[in-house]
């Protein structure tokens, strides 16, 4: 997580500060997951037999659910994200023939 | 105390309001029904305002509330004796100086008159909001409205010179709004409420240091507008508006707007019990008669006539001030009662001020040698308002020094009395010179021999003005009831019946 | 549990519009329009029936799929979330109406996708305001933001790089959101505001939850553009196309706001904040700077619209003084002065787009005599930095009145001082302004009448019905604030501050 934040902060390059977003917001996803791991848990679907008889469930042998689900969500709003950034990357270098910060700065006075 | 429920306070406001929008809206194109508005205007709202002036000299209030503003606090319009002398005097005035308007404006062919009119209009309409607030809260919009419509009239000429004016303007009575704003909100933090009460309601709220605080941020938030030195600067430096402007505005308006807040505060929100139980009126009076001096010294070092002008009113909102602060009934009836006086008087020579600029272009003292041969009618305006402004009969300023001088001998400081004979000297020694110039020396170049006056429309107010100050100061209820409501004031502040 | 449709149509409507606009775009270009405008105004029927529910029955729950909490998403609405759901509906409405003509003149091929992404960051907004899930605030805040990007980003020149920047700020904002939802979650297995508020005050001495609150102030900072997190707002809002900078910039930092202010008082106790971890003193002094920053950086602007981004920068210095108060007085305060500064710059962008359609300028030395040209426009922008800078009668004056009370209350004169000095400052910004807009060079005094050569051409009607909405909003709702505040605001403030 660390590392993508630095990147986003630090690089001057445009392309590098998205890895860095990338790397960023991956790294929490990843954390999300990890809160719902349980040790000796399995994955969390619920088997029905034949005839579709419903049994008790006991939670404690499955993994969390909830964490998954919403990280689908955070990561399709992930990939909006890099969609977005990836055109206006497009957008900037017609502009400018460059993706260094600081020369697009310049550029822009 | 009677409460009467009444809407007039309501619509002796809006009326200026109203027509502020008629004359936008007939422009340049329909100039003479855009002055017709103007003169209806202030026809309407001084007959509103003359038609409370019985209710309130039988001893009852008229309230007039529109809405809640936060709780404690209403839009509420009270108006009691002190705001309808105020009221009385602003309306009364704004009649004599629209005519006048519509004369300078029409021979100087000046610019910009839709915007004039308009913000006149709205000028007014904050004075007499400010006369009839009912609390700190409702006085301080119509005060704030007040700055903001005098704004363009200051800097109205576009110059330079009046563009830095204006600058200096809002940026002197904005710090002072900043001030009061501070002041107002602490008021409510004490007390719960921004009502006036005459005879203060402060008294027992927050200790003394904090209330003593309190009086100082007040006093020099309000002090501004009423050109307390040394927050004074901005009004010689406004005299670069046009003479109609200064006349109104700086002579009766705008400072005695500030002056009747200064008022308000000392004897409706502070009260003579609490000022007296701090010791700070006598603080107040000393601070006042610095400037009496002081500015009356300065006016004697002023070429410029309208800069002379406006130290001489330097001079008079102090004495007023002094008598507010020297706690007794005839002090406080003489200081309300020269609101009106020096309102009269003061407004005469600013017209002659600008007839003069309109007929010879003159704004110099030096330059005034002889001008009374051809301008006798102006010139002796001039003198009688000069002669009454220093205090001699029969003449309406002699009426509000001697009450002075009465109130600081029943206040037992002498002081007071040896400052208002000084200022009364100065008065003497930067006016008569004028006067005697104008009438005995020669003029410097030939020429203007002869009758030869400015326009009418210009002459007739300030001649008018000149005999409503001899009349007033003969019978002091003559016309207005002046005098009569000054000591109905007095008498609520004190509590005596 | 209310089975009313009206509070999920507020976010439903425009959401699907928002998808239709392509659609219909794709087969007639001229229908996009009005869908978006039909949209909108169901959008504030339902919010305006949902206020009126909340202010009849108290707070409206609406369970998303019947689904009960805290399993279900669940949307909250409560006094503050109506208040603010209102400003955003109706605001947007009339952006909407008012940019009309500026998209198609500055994006004449984009005009589909514009009003699609308008849909879109407006179902965000809403989305935010109206929701009770932590989560469902995350999703809905990335929708309104990537709007957001995608919109700046169709601009003039440094667009897409002020954009982008943008984006890194705006997602390292969101993400730390995220990562805040994700540790309470950890700590209390819930997702729902309610709920966390049941839940957490047990946990208040966890480092977790600490984390968890840190990072939320941090990460709704970002998006709320307080100091020093504010870096992306000044390029962003200036480079933006006219219709976006009007659309985002009064709404986005407001919701912002918004955000913050459920976090610190429902999510978390106030408790938390005034007594456990200084968390408000330090927002306080945070804003104190903002405010001095946001002012003090606008004076070296040249260009209007950047001038304008810094004044909002300070603007959200006051909400955030308002919230680091945290006494009643001051969240007050704080809550009308999201309505009122909704207001202020909405009219303020309207009018600098009239001026980009209309002359094609923004630096505002260049704007000599454009009041002869676009006098209403002109009008209309005087009245917006009047209420910026706090006179009365404008609402500006009144949610600053409840600052300066609520400062003065919390014994903090200091800040109170800083709030009137920022408004000295306003008023040196907005002056210099009107000055070069309404006085022109000396040369034309004393010429009589009109300046001849500037005929007045002005904005579009369609730009200045709304304009004019807005400006009578912002001068009737100062004195209606009262009414306001007691049928409101006063059961948004939680109970015991």
């Amino acid at each position: 997580m660390m590392i993508g934040f630095y990147a986003m902060i630090g690089k001057r390059n445009l392309v590098k500060k998205l890895v860095g977003m990338n790397i960023f917001q991956t790294a929490i996803i990843l954390y999300f997951i990890s809160t719902g791991a349980k040790r000796g848990a399995t994955i969390p679907i619920v088997d029905h037999g034949q005839g579709g008889a419903m049994h008790a469930v006991n939670a404690a042998y499955y993994v969390n659910p909830l964490p998954h689900v919403l990280m689908l969500t955070a990561i399709v709003v992930m990939v909006s994200t890099f969609g977005v950034a990836l055109a206006l990357i497009i957008m900037v270098y017609r502009r400018y023939k460059t993706l260094e910060e600081d020369e697009i700065l310049e550029l822009r006075k | 105390m009677e409460l009467v429920p009444s809407i007039r306070p309501l619509l002796a406001i809006s009326v200026s309001a109203l027509a502020a929008l008629l004359i936008l809206l007939a422009g340049e194109r329909r100039r003479n029904l855009r002055e017709l508005w103007t003169i209806l205007a202030s026809v309407a709202k001084f007959s509103i305002v003359a038609s409370m002036i019985p209710i309130l000299l039988e001893g009852k209030i008229i309230e007039c509330t529109i809405i809640r503003l936060s709780p404690g606090i209403a839009l509420q319009f009270r108006v009691d004796a002190l705001g309808i002398f105020f009221a009385t005097l602003a309306s009364a005035l704004w009649i004599g100086t629209s005519i006048y308007s519509i004369g300078y404006m029409r021979v100087l062919n000046e610019h910009a008159q839709t915007r004039y009119f308009f913000c006149f209009a709205l000028a007014l309409n904050g004075a007499l909001g400010v006369a009839f607030a009912g609390n700190l809260l409702t006085l301080f919009i119509f005060y704030e409205i007040l700055t903001i419509a005098t704004f363009p009239l200051v800097a109205h000429r576009e110059t330079p010179e009046a563009i830095r004016g204006g600058r200096k303007y809002l940026a002197y009575l904005l710090t002072g709004a900043a001030l009061v704003f501070f002041s107002i909100g602490l008021t409510y933090h004490l007390t719960g409420s921004l009502d006036f009460v005459g005879g203060g309601f402060l008294r027992g709220h927050g200790s003394d240091n904090i209330l003593r605080l309190l009086f100082a941020t007040f006093i020099l938030g309000f002090g501004t507008k009423a050109a307390l030195i040394p927050i004074h600067e901005w009004l010689p430096t406004a005299m670069v508006a046009p003479t109609p402007v200064s006349a109104l505005l700086h002579a009766v308006a705008v400072v005695k707007a500030g002056v009747f807040c200064v008022l308000r505060v000392v004897l409706y929100v502070f009260g003579p019990q609490l000022l007296s139980d701090l010791s700070l009126w006598l603080i107040l009076a000393y601070f006042a008669s610095f400037t009496v001096i002081v500015s009356g010294m300065l006016a004697l070092a002023q070429d410029n006539l309208k800069r002379r002008l406006a130290f001489s009113t330097i001079n008079n909102l102090a004495i007023i001030i002094m008598g507010a602060a020297l706690l007794s009934p005839s002090a406080i009836t003489g200081g309300i009662f020269h609101i009106a006086g020096h309102g009269f008087m003061k407004i005469t020579l600013f017209f002659v001020a600008g007839a003069i600029y309109v007929k010879t272009h003159k704004e110099n003292v030096s330059e005034l040698d002889g001008i009374g041969r051809a301008m006798p009618v102006t010139m002796g305006s001039f003198a009688i308002g000069a002669m009454g402004i220093a205090g001699t009969p029969p003449f309406v300023g002699f009426i509000s020094k001697w009450y002075l001088c009465l109130g600081s001998l029943e206040a037992r400081e002498i002081v007071f009395l040896f400052v208002l004979l000084t200022s009364a000297l100065l008065d003497i020694a930067y006016f008569f010179p004028i006067v005697y110039n104008s009438f005995f020396s020669r003029p410097k170049e030939q020429g203007n021999s002869g009758f030869d006056e400015a326009s009418m429309l210009m002459v007739a107010p300030l001649t008018v003005c000149a005999i409503i100050s001899i009349i007033l100061g003969v019978a002091p209820n003559a016309f207005f009831h002046f005098f009569g409501v000054a000591t109905l004031a007095a008498k609520n502040i004190l509590g005596i019946s | 549990m209310t089975t009313s449709p009206f509070s999920i149509l507020i976010i439903v409507v425009p959401f699907i519009s928002a998808f239709l606009v392509p659609i219909i775009g794709w087969w007639r270009k001229g229908l996009c329009y009005p869908l978006v405008i039909g949209a909108l105004s169901l959008s504030v029927l339902s919010c305006t029936v949902t206020l009126k529910m909340v202010m009849g029955g108290g707070t409206v729950h609406y369970y998303l799929g019947n689904w009960g909490p805290p399993w279900g998403i669940e949307y909250v609405i409560d006094h503050l979330n109506a208040f603010v759901a209102i400003i955003v509906s109706v605001v947007s409405l009339i952006i909407a109406i008012g940019s009309r003509r500026s998209v198609e003149r500055e994006l004449p091929q984009k005009i589909v996708y514009f009003y699609c992404l308008f849909l879109l960051h407006v179902t965000g907004l809403l989305g935010i305001v109206v929701t009770g899930d932590m989560f469902n605030l995350y999703v809905f805040l990335e929708i309104a933001s990537l709007a957001g990007y995608a919109l700046i980003a169709i601009g003039e020149d440094g667009a897409p790089i002020a954009s982008f920047n943008y984006m890194i700020y705006g997602t390292i904002g969101a993400c730390f959101y995220l990562l805040s939802v994700g540790y309470l979650y950890i700590v209390t297995g819930s997702l729902n505001m309610g709920d966390l508020s049941r839940i957490l005050p047990d946990l208040y001495h966890s480092k977790v939850v600490l984390m968890a609150f840190a990072f939320f102030i941090v990460g709704v900072g970002l998006k709320m553009a307080l100091f020093p997190l504010h870096v992306w707002l000044p390029d962003a809002y200036t480079y933006a196309p006219s219709a976006v900078s009007a659309l985002v910039a009064p709404l986005t930092t407001k919701v912002g706001a918004y955000v913050m202010i459920r976090i610190i008082f429902t999510v978390f106790k106030p408790h938390f904040s005034l007594e456990l971890i200084p968390a408000t003193a330090i927002l306080s002094w945070v804003a104190i700077v903002a405010i001095l920053f946001g002012c003090i950086m606008a004076l070296g602007q040249t260009d209007l619209k950047r001038m304008l981004a810094y004044v909002l920068i300070a603007e959200v210095g006051y909400i955030a003084l308002g919230v680091g108060l945290a006494n009643r007085a001051g969240l007050t305060g704080a809550i009308l002065h999201i309505l009122n500064d909704s207001l202020m710059m909405a009219c303020l962008f309207l009018v600098v787009g009239a001026i980009m359609y209309k002359v094609g300028l923004r630096n505002f030395h260049q704007f000599r005599g454009l009041h002869r040209k676009m006098p209403i426009t002109m009008a209309a922008f005087t009245v917006a930095a009047l209420s910026v800078i706090g006179i009365p009668p404008t609402c500006g004056f009144f949610s600053k009145w409840y600052l300066v009370l609520g400062a003065i209350a919390a014994n903090r004169w200091f800040f109170a001082a800083i709030l009137l000095i920022s408004s000295l400052l306003n008023a040196i910004l907005f002056f210099r302004v009107i000055e070069n807009v309404y006085f022109e060079p000396a040369v034309y005094a004393h010429n009589g009448g009109d300046h001849g050569e500037i005929s007045r051409d002005e904005a579009p009607l369609s730009m200045l019905i709304p304009i004019l909405a807005v400006t009578i909003g912002i001068l009737s709702l100062g004195i209606l604030s009262g009414k306001i505040i007691s049928n409101i605001i006063q059961f948004a403030v939680p109970a015991g501050l």
